[in-house]
Order: C-alpha cells, then sequence, then structure tokens
C-alpha cells in the first residue's frame, strides 16, 4: 500500500475544500434554512405531523439527504474532472498508486467534506425546529455511507465528462428530481398507491428512509432494506470505478 | 553495458488508427543524457507517454531498471520522473503544496530538506510560497521540474524542457541537467533545439514517422555524418574550373571567387594536400583557405527530409 500517496491525496484535496469552505459551506446552509422557513414554518405549520412527527422535524433528514447527496457528486466530480481539465494528471497517472489508493484519496476527501456540511446542516436545523436523533450510531453511518458511496458516484461522472456542461448536467437533471421525488417532504404513504409503486424504483427513497428512521425511528421501507440498497449501490460503484480506472477508460490514450 | 531503460519492439496505434510508433526498440544506458530529436509528430512524447503510465502500449513492452512498465508499474514508476512538454500545474497552489503532493504521490515521507535542495537548486526557494499562476512561464517550468525530482528518480524525462523558455533560463536549465547526471541520474531529453541535443547529449536518436531512424554517440554522429567543405579565396575571378582541375572535384564559388571541395569524414581528406598542390601548379592565387563541418542541425534536416 503506498499510504504516503493516500494521504498526500487527501491532505491536497481538503487544503482545497478548506480554502473555499466560506462558499461551500454558505450555498447548502442558506438553502436549507430557506427550506425550513418556507416548508418548516410558512406552510409547515398548516400541515398535521407525518407519523407522530411533526412535520419542521419530519423533513429534517430528506433535507440534509438533498444536500449530502448534491455536495458528494460535485465534490467527488470537481476533484478528479479539474486535474482531467487542467492537464496535472498526468502525475497521478504516472505515479505507482493503485486504485483503491486513489478512490481512498480523492473519494475520501470528498465525502469528507460532504459530511461536515451535513453536520453542519444538522447544526442549523436545530434552530427552527426542536430535534431528536434516536439512533446517532445508525445516523453517522448512513451519513457516511452515502457520501463515500455517492462521492464515488461523482468521481466516475468525472472520468465521463469531457466538458463542464455535462459535469453539471447529471447532478442537475437527474439527482436533483430524484431527491425532490424521493421523499425529502413527504413519507411515500401520502402518495396515491400507483404513485407509491413508482416511488420504489428510485434508488433516493431508500436513503432518505433509512436516514429518517435513524432520526425518529419510522421509515418509508425497512432499515435492512435501506441499509442493503446502499451497499449494493456502492459494490456496484467500486465495481466500475476500479474497471473505469483499471482500463484507463478516458484518462489514458 | 549497463541498461536502466530497455524499450524493446514498442508500437503504438491510437484509437484514431494512427500509428504513432513502429515497433521502436532502444536500451537507454545508465547515467547518460539521451537525446530524442525528431520533428513535430514524430513520436516522442507518445514513447514517454507509455514509459511513464500515460499512453497504453499497443505493442512491445519497456523495462525500467528492469520492472516492466505496466505489470511491475510500482517499482517501475517509482524510479521515473517526468516534466511534461504541456506546462500543466495547479493554479491556484503554492509551490510548496506542489512539490509536496508529488513527493507523497511517489510514495515517499515528507523529508523538507529534500524538497529545500531541489528548490533552491532551481532557484525557486523564494518562491516556495507563491501561488502557481503568479509564476512566469520559465518559473513553471522549473515548478515542474522541482515536481519531477520530488521523489529522487532515478530516470527523468524531460519532454521538450526549452519550449518557451528564454535563452539565459535554458542555459540554467542544462546547468541543472548537467548537474543531475553528476548525481548518477539518467536524462532522456526531447528536443526541437538541435543545439541542445549537441550541447547536452552522450547520445542521440534521431525518430521520425514513428520510427527511430538513427541512435548514435553525438561525436561519432557528427564525425561520421558531418559533410566537411574546403573553400579556396582566390585573388582573381575565374571563368571557369581550369582544365588540369577537372578531375579533382572542385566547383567554382560565387563570382568565381571561391573554389570549393566538398568532402566528408569517412574519406576524400588524404585527397586535400593533393589538391592544394595542384592549384599551386595550376598557378593560381588563393589568398585565404577555410574549412567548415554541418552542425546537428543540417545532419538532422537531410536525416529527416531524405525519402524513405
Ligand atoms: N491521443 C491521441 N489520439 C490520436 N492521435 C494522437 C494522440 N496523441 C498523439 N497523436 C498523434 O500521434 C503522433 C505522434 O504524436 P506525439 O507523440 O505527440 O509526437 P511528438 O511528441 O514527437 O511531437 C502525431 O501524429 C499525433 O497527432
Ligand atoms: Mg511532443
Amino acid at each position: 500500500m503506498n499510504w504516503h500517496a493516500v494521504k498526500a491525496i487527501y491532505r491536497f484535496e481538503m487544503a482545497r475544500t478548506f480554502r473555499t469552505l466560506g462558499q461551500s459551506i454558505a450555498a447548502p446552509v442558506m438553502t436549507t434554512s430557506l427550506y425550513f422557513v418556507v416548508f418548516g414554518s410558512a406552510i409547515g405549520s398548516r400541515i398535521e405531523s407525518v407519523g407522530g412527527v411533526p412535520y419542521g422535524a419530519f423533513i429534517v433528514p430528506g433535507l440534509i439527504m438533498l444536500s449530502v447527496l448534491t455536495e458528494s457528486i460535485s465534490n467527488g466530480s470537481f476533484g478528479i474532472y479539474m486535474p482531467k481539465w487542467a492537464g496535472t494528471i498526468y502525475e497521478l497517472l504516472s505515479a505507482p498508486v493503485s486504485t483503491p489508493e486513489i478512490l481512498m484519496g480523492y473519494v475520501g476527501a470528498a465525502a469528507t467534506k460532504s459530511v461536515m456540511i451535513g453536520l453542519i446542516i444538522l447544526a442549523t436545523s436545530t434552530f427552527f425546529v426542536p430535534l431528536q436523533v434516536l439512533h446517532p450510531g445508525w445516523m453517522l453511518c448512513f451519513l457516511l455511507l452515502t457520501s463515500f458511496t455517492f462521492s464515488l458516484f461523482g468521481f466516475m461522472l468525472g472520468i465521463w465528462a469531457d466538458s463542464w456542461e455535462k459535469l453539471n448536467i447529471v447532478p442537475m437533471l437527474v439527482v436533483t428530481p430524484l431527491t425532490f421525488l424521493g421523499g425529502s417532504f413527504y413519507s411515500i404513504d401520502m402518495l396515491p398507491p400507483v404513485w407509491r409503486t413508482v416511488t420504489l424504483f428510485n434508488p433516493v427513497v431508500y436513503l432518505i428512509s433509512g436516514f429518517r428512521w435513524s432520526f425518529h425511528g419510522t421509515g418509508d421501507v425497512s432499515l435492512a432494506t435501506s441499509l442493503a440498497f446502499i451497499l449494493g449501490f456502492l459494490a456496484l460503484c467500486l465495481a466500475l470505478t476500479s474497471l473505469m480506472i483499471r482500463r484507463g477508460w478516458r484518462l489514458r490514450h | 553495458m549497463d541498461t536502466i531503460l530497455s524499450i524493446q519492439s514498442l508500437g503504438k496505434t491510437y484509437a484514431s488508427g494512427h500509428q504513432a510508433l513502429k515497433s521502436v526498440s532502444l536500451d537507454i544506458r545508465r547515467g547518460e543524457i539521451f537525446a530524442l530529436l525528431g520533428p513535430n509528430g514524430a513520436g516522442k512524447t507518445t514513447l514517454i507517454g507509455i514509459t511513464c503510465g500515460l499512453v497504453n502500449p499497443t505493442a512491445g513492452r519497456v523495462l525500467a531498471d528492469g520492472h516492466d512498465v505496466v505489470r511491475d508499474y510500482r517499482k517501475a514508476r517509482a524510479t521515473i520522473g517526468l516534466v511534461p512538454q504541456e506546462l500543466t500545474t495547479d493554479a491556484f497552489e503554492t509551490v510548496w503544496a506542489t512539490v509536496n503532493l508529488s513527493r507523497g504521490l511517489f510514495g515517499c515521507g515528507r523529508d523538507e530538506a529534500h524538497l529545500e535542495r531541489v528548490l533552491k537548486s532551481l532557484s525557486l526557494w523564494e518562491k516556495r510560497d507563491a501561488k502557481i499562476m503568479t509564476l512566469s512561464g520559465g518559473m513553471k517550468r522549473r515548478v515542474l521540474i522541482a515536481k519531477a525530482l520530488s521523489h529522487n528518480p532515478r530516470i527523468l524525462f524531460l519532454d521538450e524542457p526549452s519550449a518557451g523558455v528564454d535563452v539565459e533560463l535554458r542555459r540554467d536549465m542544462w546547468e541543472v541537467v548537467r548537474r543531475l547526471r553528476d548525481d548518477g541520474v539518467t536524462i532522456i531529453l526531447t528536443t526541437h533545439y538541435i543545439e541542445e541535443a549537441e550541447e547536452m547529449a552522450d547520445r542521440i536518436g534521431i525518430i521520425n514517422h514513428g520510427e527511430l531512424v538513427l541512435v548514435e554517440d553525438k561525436a561519432s554522429l557528427i564525425h561520421k555524418l558531418g559533410k566537411r567543405q574546403l573553400t579556396l579565396h582566390l585573388g582573381a575571378p575565374l571563368e571557369a574550373v581550369p582544365a588540369s582541375l577537372a578531375d579533382l572535384g572542385l566547383m567554382l564559388g560565387a563570382g568565381g571567387l571561391s573554389l570549393v571541395y566538398g568532402y566528408d569524414n569517412a574519406g576524400g581528406r588524404e585527397r586535400i594536400a593533393g589538391l592544394l598542390r595542384a592549384v599551386n601548379e595550376a598557378g593560381l592565387d588563393f589568398r585565404d583557405l577555410e574549412t567548415s563541418q554541418s552542425s546537428l542541425e543540417e545532419i538532422f534536416v537531410s536525416l529527416v527530409r531524405t525519402p524513405r
């Protein structure tokens, strides 16, 4: 194992993160605060509680996931797309590093940033709603798993993309709708039966459900289903990324 | 002969179908400075790219210090440093951060003393905390060299190190390269600048259309292929070469004021004494005499222009 390389990449990426931390945190914190004001207080006060949980508190896990997913994908993709675009990737390709080392460095750093943002949003939410976290251990576990898995997904996106447009379009066209429709703002029980079935094909439902369970003890699907889904998606991403890097797809001519 | 880098029947056909390398074989000796000379598009960067892991070979293999660069890439790459052709730098990072990253990537622990030495040798120490985007082109090039040297490579590739660098800086860089060679680093550089190859290299390889046309010691290359020319400047113009000198291979120079005799190092030299005697006997009055030798540049141009 080339641990020096893992450390060097991680440090380098984190230094970039901290240099731009202000803007990285400001945007999600502000958006989330707006959601709380609009949905939590203004509209939420007219909505009865969902499954015994006040609406304001109900949407917290979904809102955190919304930011964590978006952040993970954008951090993960930016970390590798930037050197590819600037040409500095030559050094990574010529270095004695293996795929796991590259992933631990880049994806580890991207996920770290997402986790930090997730926790900051969680802290922000306590200003707006009284919050309980029934299973803090599971909450952290879901936060870490989701951050890493979707940073990895972003990493793949960064390797695939050959323009800034493509880099931005996937999160915008795919991830945002899936997250909105994944039960961030409602329990899927509230949907008509047909839509409930359709929704079960939306992967984000499983993420939000598990995460919400760690807060309130209830979710749309069981804990095991949520966990199995994330782990399965992680395994899929790992397999694909390894294949891409080993083949040098879009990296090596 | 101690070979540090062995390139064996290396071939590369890009996805576009373009054949950039056609079975190139080349052994680089430990400790030498090897110049790979060739026109644009000859395949120099491709050759370096395969050796360093940036390009997948489609045929053949490369051994760096005995390690296959594909199958045993960890050991192979740890011995190699690469200074790429393009000035690709992390614009927003400091010099210090970027050389530290390089050292770590190549599996070395932090060693501030070593990095300080490297930066000082490249006159970058004062700039260590400067953002790279604030540096001049020449300095960026030196940052790339510093990155490549951060892990003490035994083999250093310099892909067109002088491109976009002014004359003074070029001399500095040659000095750095010589010092590295004195430390036992093997250096392979590609260049358009013939004078660079002529000045620096121990051996020269000429590549054209993906094929290695020739590999020679620099001195013997110049010796073997160098065209020489003897020019006799005359006191009075001639209309034609006198009949008594017709068989000697003399040509009349511009305005009839000189006689020119071409020969090369391989032969023709021994006839010079007789030639001068004959000129004397013909009663020609020559005021001055000079000989000249073609440079590597002329050799190079004649080689790559010659239709194959
Ligand atoms: N990624 C690529 N895809 C297709 N053709 C390429 C690629 N890179 C280089 N080439 C072609 O291969 C040939 C050799 O290029 P290169 O090795 O860069 O030459 P040099 O460094 O000697 O100028 C050129 O004709 C170039 O256009
Ligand atoms: Mg080139």
